[in-house]
């Protein structure tokens, strides 16, 4: 099995979270901005991985795990969310929905 | 104790009424005003009496001191302190019995105003800041009583505040006395600089120890009160304010224009004569000023159409005389005029002030005539008043002008041009007296109204008692002596030429006779004559010239209001304006970009976020 580099497991990490980050600025539909956010967490577990395997330690995929959960948590809190601004709002539009402009 | 008492009656007088006027009658509301000001006269009797007998011929009455003022090497404190001396009893008795009968004769005339109450309150305030004036011990307080006469002479100017003229009449009145008042404030200060004290007393006695004549403080001092006197004396140059002052309710022009508050000058320079004294020059240029205003406003006064402007110049012209007699160092005569000038032209005031009421307030001379006939019992008074006005002989203005007038010829600071300018002058007044007497009182009716006859009585008791003050008033002569000792007149008796005498007296007959051929067409039945005349006066060059005040007010408009305009229009956009418009332009950029900020769309922030991480962190490897 060809090890691969760290480097480029951290490039993967970084485009991923980029597109993640644009996915969050650019799209207004709040169900679109949640799924990017899910894009950039995924991009951080692909960044332990990669950094376990090279010190072939544990701790980096139990971090993973320790994501894992917490995007489901996270995921789980935000379709609620989303159910409930569509029942109320019958709009996920991020900018209709804002209520704290300065 | 009955000294300290005296401004206090008013006082109440004008508290009660400003603060009840709403449920005060009429009855109620004359009651405590004049009422008041009898306390007043009566009181000012006593003490006339009283200062007879008490030493040094000196009443003082301490009341409470007012503050210090701390002077290098100690505190000169400034009392709330009244002085009587013969100068104030004379001023007293002028400002409360005169004021008194104006009073009574207001209540009559003003009984149907809708704002009749503060009237007599205002009326009451001016008689206490008068009495103040006169009273005070220091000139601090002077000073107190020398605003408080200029404030209520501004709120009763524009007593009828609803016209424009009033009101403009008012802030004329205001503005260009204070242009005087602030030259006597820094007079004061000088003075206080100079010598360390504010009492009257002491600042005569520490300038008369200190100072030699010519001194140069005292020169300076004395110029800066003259300017003082000369705004609120309504003397050349700072005279224009008084003919305006006329819109006014006719009371007001008899009691703060004519009798009481406009000769504040001249008792400011009788009182500080110690002063005076030192500077002769200074008393040349008072003995000048009163001459030219004399004559000025004497000519004004000969084309007037209006029957108060008339008399308002013929008040400025008797004040020059004052100013006449204190600037030759004849202290008494000149205080003298000033008392009988108060008793007969507060008569000319309320009397023409009966006519124009008569006449349903018709005031233009042109329209008058025959009033003579309608009138009888006003036009006999107002007949006192004008030979009062002219001296002749017996009457009480023949004593005081005769008293100043003999005094001029051989005094050191005045001398034999001014004794010819004074002669002239009372040519003059006597001419302007019979054109007014000749064009309204004789001659054909030219009013179309029904002449409204007022029975009230008041004015019939302040009218009578006006004119027997102004026909006695000559043999009341107040005994200055004491007050003036430090008197410079020098006067040699007998080295005058005795032919002075005679023309003094005979110079009013001289006015009467010429007028009597000169101005015969007013006496005749002929309307054209009057008609034509009016119209004379506005076309002709000299006589619209001398109608608006010898071009006094558009020298000044020319001279001083439109620079100032100028200037104040240029400086709108001034530098310190435009600095502090920085500063706020400044500011609200900043608002504009943090609104900007906060716009309340997340993408945004979070977009914000990252773009601060990258300079944080560009930053940071860098």
């Amino acid at each position: 099995m060809t090890a691969i580099p760290l480097e480029h497991v951290l490039i993967l990490a970084c485009i991923l979270f980029y597109i993640g980050f644009f996915g969050v600025v650019v799209r207004k539909n709040t169900l679109f901005m949640l799924m990017s956010l899910e894009v950039m967490l995924n991009a951080v577990g692909v960044a332990f991985i990669g950094a376990g395997s090279v010190w072939q330690q544990a701790d980096g995929q139990v971090m993973f795990i320790l994501i894992l959960t917490l995007a489901a948590a996270e995921v789980a809190v935000g379709l609620a969310l989303l159910i409930r601004l569509q029942q109320r709002f019958k709009s996920l539009d991020i900018d209709c929905l804002s209520q704290s402009k300065g | 104790m009955l000294l300290s008492l005296l401004p206090f009656y008013p006082l109440i007088s004008f508290l009660l009424i400003i603060f009840f006027k709403k449920q005060l009658s009429w009855l109620q509301t004359s009651v405590l005003s004049v009422g008041a000001m009898l306390l007043c006269t009566i009181t000012s009797l006593v003490l006339l009496n009283a200062l007879n007998s008490a030493p040094d011929g000196v009443i003082t009455s301490h009341l409470w001191r007012w503050f210090s003022l701390n002077n290098g090497d100690s505190f000169a404190s400034v009392n709330f302190a009244f002085y009587l001396d013969a100068l104030s009893a004379v001023m007293i008795c002028v400002v409360s019995g005169v004021g008194f009968l104006i009073h009574l004769f207001a209540a009559a005339y003003m009984k149907n105003d809708e704002n009749f109450g503060r009237f007599m309150a205002y009326m009451n305030l001016f008689i206490v800041a008068m009495l103040i004036l006169v009273l005070a011990d220091n000139l601090v307080l002077l000073y107190l009583g020398w605003e408080g006469v200029g404030l209520c002479s501004f709120l009763l100017i524009g007593f009828w505040y609803q016209e424009k003229a009033n009101v403009l009449a008012a802030r004329k009145a205001f503005i260009v006395t204070r242009i005087g008042d602030t030259s006597m404030a820094i007079g004061l200060f000088m003075l206080f600089n100079s010598l360390g004290s504010v009492n009257i007393l002491e600042v005569s006695d520490l300038a008369t120890a200190q100072w030699q004549i010519g001194n140069n403080d005292a020169y300076w001092i004395c110029l800066l009160l003259l300017g003082g006197a000369v705004g609120k004396s309504a003397q050349l140059p700072l005279q224009t304010w008084l003919p305006d002052a006329m819109a006014g309710p006719t009371p007001v022009s008899a009691l703060i224009h004519a009798a009481t508050m406009v000769t504040a000058g001249v008792y400011l320079i009788a009182r500080m004569n110690a002063l005076f004294i030192l500077s002769p020059e200074v008393m040349n240029y008072v003995a000048w000023v009163g001459a030219s205003t004399l004559l000025l406003a004497g000519a004004a006064s000969l084309v007037q159409s209006d029957i108060k402007r008339v008399l308002a110049y013929s008040t400025m012209s008797q004040i020059g005389y004052m100013m006449l007699a204190l600037g030759a160092g004849a202290w008494s005569a000149g205080i003298f005029h000033l008392m009988t000038h108060a008793f007969f032209k507060a008569l000319l005031f309320l009397t023409a002030g009966a006519v124009i009421y008569a006449l349903h307030h018709q005031q233009n001379i042109f329209k008058m005539g025959g009033v003579l006939k309608r009138l009888p019992f006003e036009s006999g008074l107002f007949i006192i008043g004008l030979i009062c006005l002219m001296a002749l002989p017996g009457t009480s203005g023949f004593f005081s002008k005769e008293a100043i007038i003999a005094q001029l010829w051989s005094s050191p600071t005045a001398g034999q041009a001014l004794w010819w300018c004074a002669i002239l002058g009372a040519l003059l007044t006597s001419i302007y007296s019979c054109r007014l007497f000749f064009i309204a009182f004789l001659g054909k009716e030219r009013f179309s109204h029904q002449v409204e006859n007022s029975s009230s009585k008041l004015l019939k008791i302040a009218l009578l008692t006006l004119a027997c003050l102004s026909l006695v008033g000559g043999f009341m002569a107040p005994e200055l002596g004491q007050v003036f000792a430090l008197n410079s007149s020098d006067i040699i008796p007998g080295k005058d030429p005795s032919w002075l005498h005679t023309v003094a007296i005979a110079t009013p007959f001289i006015g009467i006779g010429f007028s009597w051929f000169y101005f015969k067409a007013y006496r005749g039945t002929d309307l054209q004559v009057f008609t034509k005349a009016e119209k004379n006066s506005s076309d002709n060059p000299v006589s619209s010239f001398c109608l608006s005040g010898l071009g006094f007010d558009r020298l000044y408009s020319i001279l001083l209001i439109k620079p100032f305009v100028f200037i104040a229009r240029l400086n709108r956009r001034d530098v310190v304006d435009q600095t502090l418009m920085s500063v706020t332009w400044y500011v609200g950029l900043w608002r504009d970009v943090l609104v900007f900020s906060q716009n309340g769309f997340i993408r945004w922030y979070a977009a914000a976020f990252a773009l601060g991480l990258v300079f944080f962190i560009g930053g940071w490897i860098l």
